[in-house]
């Protein structure tokens, strides 16, 4: 394998799903295929109903497809897979564990019990995310901006080397989002995770994305992958430039053309 | 820039120890409250006997229960009394209870199995306890058995539909994190399904405390020689009224125990509903 052709770190190849609503068929996803690479960004995009849920969760593990296969790191990938990491739209917080037992549930999950030093790793984990003195506050104390946060420092603190992201900041106001958006790719860079997002927002696809992923409507098809040559580290200046608006508009054109 | 709006953000949000002192001093207000009440319906009470010079064995006065109540307690039965309905609720309720929340478990984990029970669950609801009492008895002899049988029938219900209803609250969202964290069946149970129901079973469980003191009563009514439903029976039958008045407050302080013991529990294991 030459330079040029980086190994792909997650392959989707004809992945497809149905559901039946009473005894009617739906047709979720139609076959897709693409491949995700080591430290990459990739959002999804598309309009509702367009499967991008589904593809998430097929690819976690969550539900199986009805045809295709997977490859995670160039084994078969079926069932969930503790190397990927899941970030649900809605903030998954157990309200009765304090911020820091949240944080630390996977690790109690895997290992039985969570060690000193584990300890001290979410703490510093939880005050990078600026969540140093909320550790013993509950999920109900903290705003959705917070609990987000939470949220991605329990998934970080998994190492996680995929991370699927469901609409993650979508219930979080404009500039919660930004800021979030750049912590995210200031996470990114530094862990070197690869990271796959579906978003409803163009311009936080572009912003974020190496590549944008376009699906169609129901059943969901993938229309065309973007390429976004924005140099990183990704600035929120980067907004006003003339090749972002120009991407933006290609990717808005491309999801208005299946409807 | 970036600092400057990380510092509002933490603004937006106290630590808790600050919101909760102004509850407190309400709570605190609300308690004091309800020692009130009982004075001042026991100085009605009293005043009604003596302005309407009732004969004891209609109402007798504040005075005259306090006055049996020492007598019996001197006796030494009453005591034994007690204790033969507090074993009874006890057991009553742990069967009770047991069965309610390994049933409710199962029966909220399966909708098809809680369809195919339902109509039966409700059927046997449907039925007074009082009209069941009586063949309980026939069934298990007139002994500790019976009373703890109906005890378990009566708090076996509220503590059924709360386990279930509790079992079925539990985030969707939840267990999907719990299934991508690949976590064991009795990692989900211990973690996730038993605290997120505890709300929920902690209503039904003050229900059922309560209700197994009236189970406990039935069940004696239908044929017994100790217990506080007994003397309650008896002293109808002396027409001892201020006996039946010290047995039935001293059930009625039984209630008041479960039922705060319940909450004490609830307010100890819930403390994150409260933050």
């Amino acid at each position: 394998m030459d330079a040029a052709t980086p190994t792909p770190i997650f392959v989707v190849d004809g992945v497809a799903k149905g559901f039946t609503d009473g005894h009617r068929p739906i047709q979720a996803l139609r076959p897709i295929s693409f491949q995700l690479h080591a430290g990459e960004i990739v959002c999804l995009v598309g309009p509702s109903g367009s499967g991008k849920s589904t593809l998430l969760r097929i690819m976690g593990g969550l539900i199986p497809p009805d045809v295709g296969a997977m490859w995670f790191e160039g084994q078969p990938h079926r069932a969930p897979n503790t190397a990927i990491g899941f970030v649900f739209q809605k903030t998954n917080l157990m309200p009765w564990r304090t911020i820091l037992q949240n944080v630390l549930l996977p690790i109690e999950i895997q290992q039985g019990k969570v060690s000193p030093a584990q300890r001290e790793r979410a703490e510093t984990m939880l005050a990078t995310m600026g969540l140093k003195d909320f550790e013993h506050a509950y999920p109900r104390q903290l705003s959705g901006g917070m609990n987000q946060r939470v949220v991605l420092a329990r998934t970080l603190l998994q190492q996680p080397r995929l991370l699927l992201m469901d609409e993650p900041f979508g219930q979080l106001d404009a500039l919660t989002r930004e800021r979030l958006n750049l912590e995210l790719l200031r996470l990114q860079a530094a862990e070197g995770i690869t990271i796959l997002m579906v978003t409803h927002s163009i311009s936080e696809a572009v912003l974020l994305s190496d590549r944008v992923f376009v699906l169609s409507e129901r059943p969901g098809r993938l229309i065309a992958q973007v390429e976004v040559p924005l140099p990183r580290p990704r600035t929120l200046a980067l907004m006003s430039t003339p090749t972002f608006g120009a991407i933006a508009m290609q990717v808005r054109s491309l999801i208005g053309e299946t409807g | 820039m970036f600092e400057t709006q990380k510092a509002n953000l933490s603004l937006r949000c106290e630590p808790p120890s600050a919101w909760s002192w102004r509850s407190r001093l309400v709570r605190h207000q609300t308690r004091l409250a309800a020692p009130l009440v009982l004075l001042a319906v026991l100085a009605l009470w009293a005043l009604l006997v003596a302005w309407q010079d009732y004969p004891p064995f209609i109402l007798p006065s504040p005075a005259l229960v306090w006055q049996k109540f020492l007598l019996m307690a001197a006796t030494g039965s009453l005591l034994l009394h007690i204790g033969v309905t507090l074993l009874e609720i006890a057991l009553g309720l742990l069967i009770g209870l047991s069965a309610a929340f390994a049933l409710g478990y199962l029966l909220g984990k399966h909708r098809t199995l809680e369809h195919l029970a339902s109509p039966y669950i409700v059927a046997s609801q449907s039925i007074p306890i009082v009209a069941i009492a009586p063949l309980v008895v026939i069934w298990m002899g007139s002994g500790l058995a019976s009373k703890v049988a109906v005890t378990a029938l009566i708090t076996f219900f509220p503590a059924l539909i709360a386990t279930i209803v509790g079992i079925r609250s539990v985030d969707p969202d939840l267990h999907d994190l719990m299934h991508s964290l690949r976590a064991s069946r009795s990692q989900l149970f211990w973690k996730l399904e038993l605290p997120a129901a505890l709300p929920i079973i902690f209503g039904g469980l003050k229900l059922s405390a309560t209700l197994a003191v009236v189970g406990a009563v039935v069940g004696e009514f239908m044929g017994a020689n100790a217990g506080l439903g007994y003397l309650v029976n008896l002293g109808r039958g002396l027409l001892d009224t201020p006996m039946m008045f010290v047995a039935i407050l001293l059930l009625v302080v039984i209630a008041q125990a479960l039922h705060f013991a319940v909450a004490a529990l609830e307010a100890r294991l819930l403390r994150w509903q409260r933050v």
